[in-house]
């Protein structure tokens, strides 16, 4: 049996226990034994992940090794990686392979990781279940009855099961930290700005962030420090220094100033869910935190005002996808219009097309003032909420999502039941915030995620209080059966 | 009915940086179809775009010099519709925050006076691909090169009265682009267009009637004829009772026709909103004192110095401050000559002549400023006549080298020794006895076109050479007296 | 709100998606339950707020006016769906 978390796989390769090239061909394996079941992947690049860990062990070899020199990763379908099919979750890009790299996979790779392939996700990020995607629903490796959650489904549940050391993924409204407190491991969706857009297929612009998926905390810093950083290319990425994530993993908490948002502690919470948040809480007071009730008193209208912004940013960034210069032509267009509207009502799926149509909507003429202006005025009250909010205290304390993992299909129907999967994780991505997901309890089975939200680029602050409370618990340890 | 013309003017410059506005890609005219095309021009998945410094520069100089208020913050908006010369769906433009606010400039009519136009707003946007419609199989070809070039959109008020101050108005845009170095102006190439918003209105009314667009319009000359049509066009459908529609309408010049473009299933609707991809620019009153430093003398001041110092007529200064090259090379002359008057007169007549007649720039004149310049100086020291310094002029243009190695070379030196003339003069009086008779039996009136004869003889004996004014004053005491 | 049928013709058309017939009363059905949900919105009075467009609220930064990328244009066209003679080609333009 392999080690599981990263630090203890850096361990291995460093005492030369075992090389990249073994651990590479054992998780390859894994992928060949379980992906046809779970779906994680929409494309498995064995060939170039053995030579990449050849190469990986030989620079080991001459004493040259990265921040993650030699450990299988995989890469969220919408990071471009020359070369290699980047789907999107899409029929649009079925055969497209981007000329080029994005700022983050291209990190990874500088840094030493092994890619092992491209996760499944939901169309172009629009999801909060993975059913969204061309290429099949993905399955959750607790209960394979169940979604994994989305839009990073494919790399929560290839993490969860153990079919890569850790996953890249973004996050928009929720679709780092929901997938991953569906399939219990532990995801960060840093700052806005934190982690470089470049390469990295948008959905929304003002909100996308990319962030680590993983097993540990510790594991989630050192892949943050290999993310992280300002990008000439993304006028949106900031100049803000990069601390060293890992060096404050293990600061004390006592001191520590934890608000518990009363809005999310409410009527929308699964009993059960709460209890194991309670619990939580316990954890961090006997670390010596200090607790209190705090109000974001907006909470409610985040999902209403991120469900005009997200799909007016994705109306606009989801039109170069024409048939023109890439990705799905129809066949023998009439004419120009032809052209257009059959390759994009053939490329684009369902809910894709829904948010087109609702983000045109909210940006044309006689609707602009009511519905987008009046959702980015709601974004600034939110903001505002959270900023007071930030005044006095550390961190915020709250659910990931509402219940554990749903069964597949359950939701489907009904577009707005769906949306509400992400009443807690939208307000911080509205917001621009950093916030984590890491699992806290167990109901029925499956996974329950609590979130840790943290004041702009305080990302350590968060990866220190989830590092002690797994340094106290062992939800992060437990595995489904496969 | 009297009816007023209404005009305003929206000009697409294309600014003169190396890079495009959002890409590192060149901007350089006339490459391969899409070798200049990047990722990011071409809009491929996951690309940003990074504002170019020297776009922001060169539109805050434009800014200061129509005396606008440059804007602190600006913001850039998406402008969403579909057409395969715009790669992202969206043109990147300035909707409610253009970088630079009201301004105005002044413009020069033929009757001498001048007007001031204003412009309501300048702002930054990238421009389309180009769609090329050779016959691909019955398909369009679709080149990216262009996409993604810096754009600065100036935007007229409705101040303009008739189809010559739009000219003047272009001219004068056109003049301050290029003076400041941020475009190089050149409408054939397509980096400067215009689109034309002409209304007619009942003389009086206050009132503005419908208007039309007129898109593209890429020459001064087509300018004015597009409008003047336009114009015609409106004032017969108003005159017969009719309605103008609100549309756009492109001009046709080889038949001087405007006509509506094909109408769309719907008005667009452009969907504007802040690009996310892009922050706010803000600029502040340090650096636009900065750029303020660097700007050159404009045509406005110039006009007016050329007045002051060389004591030029309006409308030449005018003419000679057009361009910034013309105007440099019009002072450099001037400057060489020491004769400001003479200076104008040869720039603007002989060598904008020669220039017109073979297309070219005052850049390109193979005659530079300091050779037209030795040239003067030898007429003013009467080593030749005007006449003469015109064959002069010419040889040099096609021949090259300097006034007076032609002049010597070419033995063109102008005989002004009086016996010498005398000598000339009484052979062609012997040579003519005939027509000496008749001129001396000739009245006093008739006598002075008459004399005429003897001098066009006396300068042919010359070769040309002898000075046209003693020649005149020798044969008039040899034949009076 | 309820979106009436020209409406989303309209949307359609300017989204550039074909919508056929059998598709419009879903589609009318699951816009009218969003921009109903979203209407929300309306119960918070904002008369006094700044739209916020970028959370972080940062300005621009600038880039060199550097010449910086390289031809590639067979690399972009390998992926293209019909190009000749280096050209993107598309369905006869009219204009």
């Amino acid at each position: 049996m392999l080690p599981e978390s990263i630090s203890e796989l850096l361990k291995g390769l460093e005492s030369k226990t075992f090389s990249s090239e073994e651990i590479t061909r054992a998780y390859l394996d894994k992928i060949k034994q379980h992906n046809d079941t779970l779906n994680c992947f929409i494309t498995v690049t064995e060939e170039q992940a053995l030579a990449a860990a050849k190469a990986s062990d030989q620079r080991r070899s001459e004493g040259k090794a990265g921040l993650i020199e030699g450990i299988p990763v995989a890469h969220k379908d919408l990071f471009c990686s020359t070369g290699v099919k980047t789907t999107c979750g899409s029929r649009m890009l079925e055969n497209f392979i981007p000329p080029y790299e994005s700022t983050v996979t291209g990190k990874f790779a500088e840094a030493g990781a092994v890619s092992l392939g491209k996760t499944n996700m939901d169309e172009f990020a629009m999801g909060s279940s993975n059913e969204n995607s061309y290429y099949g629903p993905v399955k959750n490796p607790w209960n394979i009855e169940c979604v994994p959650g989305g839009s990073s489904g494919g790399s929560a549940a290839a993490v969860a099961a153990g079919l890569c050391a850790a996953a890249t993924g973004t996050d928009t409204g929720g679709s780092i930290r929901q997938p991953a407190a569906f399939c219990g491991i532990t995801g960060l969706k840093p700052t806005y700005g934190r982690v470089s857009r470049l390469g990295m297929i948008a959905f929304a612009s003002s909100l996308d962030q990319g962030g680590p998926m993983a097993r540990t905390a510790e594991d989630t810093a050192l892949l943050l420090n290999v993310m992280a950083g300002h990008d000439p290319k993304d006028s949106t990425s900031s100049t803000q220094a990069v601390e060293d994530y890992t060096a404050s993993l293990n600061q004390d908490l006592s001191g520590t100033r934890i608000g518990l948002p009363k809005e999310y502690f409410s009527g929308n919470l699964d009993a059960d869910m709460g209890k194991a948040l309670e619990a939580a809480i316990k954890v961090y007071e006997s670390l010596g935190a200090s607790v209190e009730e705090i109000s974001l008193p907006h909470t409610e209208l985040s999902v209403p005002a991120y469900y005009v912004i997200a799909p007016a940013e994705a109306s606009a960034n989801l039109s170069r996808f024409d048939g023109v210069r890439y990705g799905h032509r129809c066949d023998s267009p009439k004419d120009l219009e032809d052209l257009y509207r059959r390759s994009r009502a053939e490329g684009f799926g369902a809910e894709v097309q829904r948010r087109i149509l609702v983000g045109t909507y909210a940006l044309s003429a006689g609707y602009f003032d009511a519905y987008y202006r009046q959702a980015q005025k709601i974004r600034r009250l939110i903001k505002e909420d959270f900023v007071r909010a930030f005044d006095h205290i550390d961190a915020i304390l709250c659910p990931t999502t509402p219940s554990t993992a749903f069964k597949i299909g359950s939701k489907t129907d009904d577009p707005v039941q769906m949306y509400l999967e992400d009443i807690f994780t939208i307000p911080t991505s509205l917001a621009g915030l950093p916030a984590m997901a890491l699992p806290c309890g167990e109901k029925g089975g499956m996974p329950v995620g609590m979130q840790l939200i943290g004041n702009y680029f305080n990302e350590s602050k968060l990866l220190n209080m989830a590092h002690k409370f797994q340094l106290e618990t062992d939800w992060h340890l437990r595995r489904p059966e496969l | 009915m009297e009816w007023e013309v209404v005009i305003g003017l929206e000009i697409h410059v294309q600014l003169a940086t190396k890079s495009k506005i959002f890409s590192g890609s060149s901007t350089a005219f006339g490459a391969e179809p899409n070798t200049q095309a990047s990722a990011v021009d071409l809009a491929m998945p996951g690309m940003l775009p990074v504002m170019n410094q020297e776009a922001v520069r060169m539109a805050v100089k434009f800014g200061l010099a129509i005396e606008a208020e440059v804007a602190e913050r600006s913001v850039f908006d998406r402008k969403n519709y579909f057409y395969p010369d715009l790669p992202k769906g969206y043109q990147i433009s300035q909707l409610e925050f253009p970088i630079v606010k009201t301004g105005h400039v002044d413009i020069h009519l033929d009757d001498g006076t001048k007007k001031t136009i204003g412009v309501t707003r300048a702002h930054l946007e990238e421009d389309a691909g180009k769609s090329l419609h050779e016959d691909f199989h019955g398909m369009t070809g679709i080149d990216l090169n262009r996409a993604g070039t810096p754009l600065l959109e100036i935007v007229s008020e409705p101040d303009i009265r008739s189809a010559k101050e739009a000219v003047a108005y272009l001219k004068k845009i056109h003049s301050i682009v290029t003076y400041l170095g941020i475009s190089d102006g050149d409408m054939s190439q397509g980096s400067m267009r215009c689109d034309c918003n002409v209304s007619l209105r009942p003389k009086g009314q206050e009132e503005f009637g419908t208007r039309t667009e007129i898109k593209n319009v890429n020459s001064f000359r087509f300018v004015e004829k597009a409008i003047n049509t336009e114009i015609e066009r409106q004032m017969d459908i108003l005159e017969n009772g009719g309605s103008i529609e609100q549309e756009t309408r492109l001009y046709d010049a080889d038949k001087d026709e405007t006509r509506s473009m094909r109408s769309k299933e719907f008005a667009n609707d452009y969907r504007y909103f802040p690009d996310p991809d892009l922050l706010p620019i803000e600029i502040d009153q340090a650096y636009i004192e900065e750029v303020r430093k660097t700007l050159p003398e404009l045509p406005e001041a110039k006009i007016a110095r050329f007045c002051n110092e060389y004591g030029l007529s309006d409308v030449d200064a005018g003419i000679l401050a057009a361009t910034r090259e013309q105007a440099d090379y019009f002072e450099a002359v001037a400057a060489k000559s020491g004769d400001a008057k003479m200076a104008a007169n040869w720039v603007m007549g002989e060598l904008a002549k020669y220039l017109n007649q073979n297309n070219l720039d005052i850049a390109q004149s193979p005659i530079n400023a300091d050779a037209l310049g030795g040239l003067i100086l030898r007429i003013k020291d009467n080593t030749v006549s005007g006449k003469i310094a015109k064959d002069v002029f010419d040889a040099m243009w096609n021949e090259g080298g300097e006034a007076d190695a032609i002049i010597k070379a070419k033995d063109l030196i102008q005989v002004t020794d009086t016996s010498t003339i005398e000598a000339i003069v009484d052979e062609v009086l012997a040579n003519n006895a005939a027509q000496v008779e008749q001129y001396r039996a000739a009245e006093e009136a008739k006598r002075g076109k008459m004399i005429g004869f003897f001098v066009g003889q006396t300068m042919k004996a010359s070769k040309g050479k002898a000075n046209p004014q003693q020649v005149n004053e020798i044969l008039n005491k040899k034949l009076n007296g | 709100m309820t979106i009436q049928s020209d409406e989303l013709v309209k949307i359609a058309y300017l989204a550039k998606l074909q919508i056929d017939a059998d598709n419009t009363a879903r589609l009318t059905r699951d816009l009218d339950q969003i921009l109903n949900f979203v209407d929300q919105m309306k119960s918070v009075d904002t008369t006094q707020v700044e739209p916020l467009s970028n959370p972080l609220e940062m300005t621009q930064r600038l880039r060199k006016d550097e010449v910086t990328e390289i031809n590639q244009r067979d690399a972009f066209q390998n992926i293209a769906p019909a190009t000749e003679a280096g050209l993107y080609l598309v369905p006869k333009v009219i204009e």
